[in-house]
């Protein structure tokens, strides 16, 4: 059985209450795919408002996993509550005065939407094959047809104006439900950590590149296991994007932090001695170094030599993973690291998640795992490749 | 000074209750400023409550605006009030949880910062044998000590609590009484309040599965009782009373000594106010 608490280890003076850090990994892993719902439904729209056709590869690919892990999103939470049976509580008697209270409006919101544009755009798929299929499959899709098998022009053209306002009104709301997110972090005066009005900002650039990095991982190798090329032009697409954002992702946390040092306010010698110690490891090394640095380096290289063909795909899904992993490691120095600085600027505390039990390592590793299966399951029921698989082949060997 | 322990008679609380609505009480909070006032005004309109949502049925919450004063100069660290506060009010014992607790400040020769420590540092338990007993070690015997003192600490039950201003289902709110309190059969857990608050006054009750932290033993002092903190402090270095009571224990506390407040910066206002504390407290 699990212990009732985990008491962290600290030095200097901390609050006793401060010891049990309260908000934990799964607290971590909120933001982390809530990021990657923002981040892929930009890459969607990049083709479904702003009609970048270089995207349209991977545009219903981004589609199925922003609703894929939104539909992941709330369980950390619910995890984390003392009485998750309560948690609708938010939603029933909202305290307008909290940050959190429109939570549950603005993801059940978004989830509606992206649910509704999935379902525009798989509209013809899904009458097809409510038509074609074989039972009970067919059952299904006649299910999600609605009993709509209008396919004509007069029809298709009614479904892209959904398409598109739905795409566009996504688009604040994805960026709106995750700057929020920054919103309740940097709006918390109690923690100097957190208190930031750029955190807004910071949230929603980091969880930009962490979506196209992941459309750039998930497509590479989905066309690995099915076995066609990878579309160039729309992975140099992504990986532009990824370098533009993540120059705004370095300098926005870049301002913070310097900010955060010249105000120097009350704490700030407890915050230094923070940085320079077991912050070294998973900001500098990893963050910075590793998931940012090196990416940004590698990419900016790439570019500039015109890297093409396999070294591209190469190089840039490299780079992907590693920014995959900067912003989670971003998420920690937030979550954890603004509650290892002590309230009373005089201590440091030292959290380490347990490996099993219900606020782990190992429900975490489940809970990011768990928009990939559902990711499997929807793309064999709403195949996000294009038909004519030969004009991707046509175009990669033209472009290489 | 005024001993704090005495509960007020009952002859005085019939007194302000037939005074309670009355505009006498105003004055009485004038010396807090704008806000007193404004709050003070609301209250008035607002009807007694009655039934049975309160521990006592006759128990007028617009008659009251309780505080809390700390005097440091006076603390020995017996830690008394730790203890009486944990079995009044079941709060888990160990080291980790607390609805109030005792802070040591410590200035040795020759160093400019303070050593600060309290009962959840390990030097102090393993002095005492265990978290369940509340001592503190005896840590700084060979060394030359320029200044020391003890700091109580409990919920500062702010006019503009942080706690309840992030609570997602209003689970936490203030009373027109002046008291922060959590509703636990309503509270769903997220420790959004316990981030908030800028002081480490609220906790995760295990046990329960909600926030949880000081209430200034609500369920005595509105029955006319003292905090158990204060009650038992044998050198009355804790305060309580009623605002609205010119004569009350917390009310000359506050007009007979220059009091302050912890983090004034954060815009809580809260509402223990301290004497004999020194630049480093917060």
């Amino acid at each position: 059985m699990d212990p009732l608490f985990h008491a962290a280890p600290f030095i200097g003076y901390v609050y006793p209450n401060e010891t049990i850090i309260e908000w934990t990994v799964l607290i971590v892993i909120y933001p982390y795919l809530t990021g990657l719902v923002a981040g892929a439904f930009t890459v969607s729209s990049l083709y479904q408002v702003f009609r970048m056709e270089r995207f349209k590869p991977v545009a219903h690919l981004a589609l199925l996993t922003s609703l894929c892990c939104m539909l992941i999103v709330p369980m950390p939470l619910i995890l984390h509550l003392g009485h998750p049976e309560r948690a609708l509580n938010s939603m029933i008697t909202p305290h307008w005065s909290s940050a959190f209270a429109i939570f549950g409006y603005m993801a059940g919101f978004y989830v509606i939407l992206l649910m509704l544009e999935t379902w525009f755009v798989y509209r013809p798929y899904i009458v097809q094959q409510a038509r074609e299929s074989k039972r009970p499959l067919q059952w299904f899709y006649q299910l999600l047809s609605l009993g709509s098998y209008d396919l004509s022009e007069k029809a298709m053209s009614y479904d892209r104006k959904w398409i598109f306002t739905l795409a566009v009104i996504g688009i604040p709301a994805a960026h709106g439900l995750h700057g929020y997110i920054g919103f309740v972090f940097g709006s918390l005066k109690a923690r100097e950590w957190w208190s930031s009005d750029l955190m807004p900002l910071v949230f929603l650039f980091s969880a930009i590149i962490s979506g196209t990095a992941l459309l750039i991982v998930i497509y590479v190798l989905s066309c690995r296991l099915r076995k066609v090329p990878v579309d160039l032009p729309c992975l140099k697409g992504m990986a532009y994007a990824l370098w533009g954002f993540m120059m705004f992702t370095l300098l926005l946390e870049g301002v913070e932090f310097a900010s955060l040092v010249y105000r120097g306010r009350e704490g700030i010698e407890i915050i230094m001695e923070y940085v320079r110690g077991p912050l070294l490891i998973t900001f500098f090394v990893l963050q910075f170094c590793v998931g940012s640095l090196i990416p940004l380096t590698l990419l900016s290289y790439m570019i500039w030599r015109g890297t093409t063909g396999r070294a591209l795909v190469a190089g840039v899904t490299t780079c992907a993973v590693l920014v995959l992993f900067a912003v989670l490691m971003m998420r920690w120095n937030v979550v954890v690291g603004g509650q290892e600085i002590a309230k009373t600027g005089k201590g440091l505390l030292d959290y380490h998640p347990p490996i099993f039990g219900k606020e782990s390592l190992l429900t975490s590793a489940a809970l990011i795992a768990m928009p990939f299966v559902l990711l499997w399951i929807m793309v064999k029921l709403f195949p996000p490749w294009e038909k004519q698989e030969a004009r991707s082949a046509s175009l990669a060997g033209h472009s290489s | 000074m005024t001993d704090s322990s005495k509960p007020p008679s009952d002859a005085r609380r019939a007194f302000l209750s037939q005074l309670g609505l009355a505009a006498t009480y105003t004055g009485a909070v004038t010396g807090f400023g704008a806000l007193g006032v404004a709050q003070g005004v609301a209250a008035k309109s607002e009807t007694p409550a009655t039934g049975g949502s309160f521990p006592t049925p006759d128990y007028d919450w617009t008659g009251h605006q309780w505080a809390f004063g700390v005097d440091a100069t006076k603390c020995i660290g017996c830690l008394r009030c730790v203890e009486a506060c944990k079995r009044e009010n079941d709060v888990a014992g160990d080291a980790h949880h607390f609805r109030t607790w005792v802070e040591r400040y410590v200035y040795l020769e020759g160093e400019t910062r303070a050593r600060i420590d309290s009962h959840h540092d390990p030097v102090n338990i393993e002095a005492s044998g265990s978290e369940a007993e509340y001592r503190f070690a005896d840590r700084y015997k060979d060394a030359k000590v320029e200044k020391a003192f003890f700091v109580p600490k409990l919920c500062n039950h702010c006019t503009h609590p942080a706690c309840v201003q992030v609570c997602p289902v209003g689970a936490t709110y203030r009373t027109k009484d002046g008291v922060v309190l959590i509703d636990h059969e309503y509270c769903i857990g997220c420790r959004y309040c316990v981030q908030a608050c800028p002081y480490g006054a609220r906790f995760f009750n295990d046990e329960k599965r909600v926030s949880d932290k000081c209430t200034w033993c609500y369920h005595r002092i509105t029955k006319g009782l003292q905090p158990a903190c204060v009650e038992v402090c044998p050198v009355g270095a804790r305060v309580f009373g009623d605002l609205k009571d010119k004569q009350s224990p917390i009310s000359l506390f506050i007009r007979n000594n220059r009091v302050q407040v912890l983090r004034p910066e954060s815009g809580n206002a809260p509402n223990v106010f301290y004497v004999g504390i020194d630049r480093e407290v917060g």
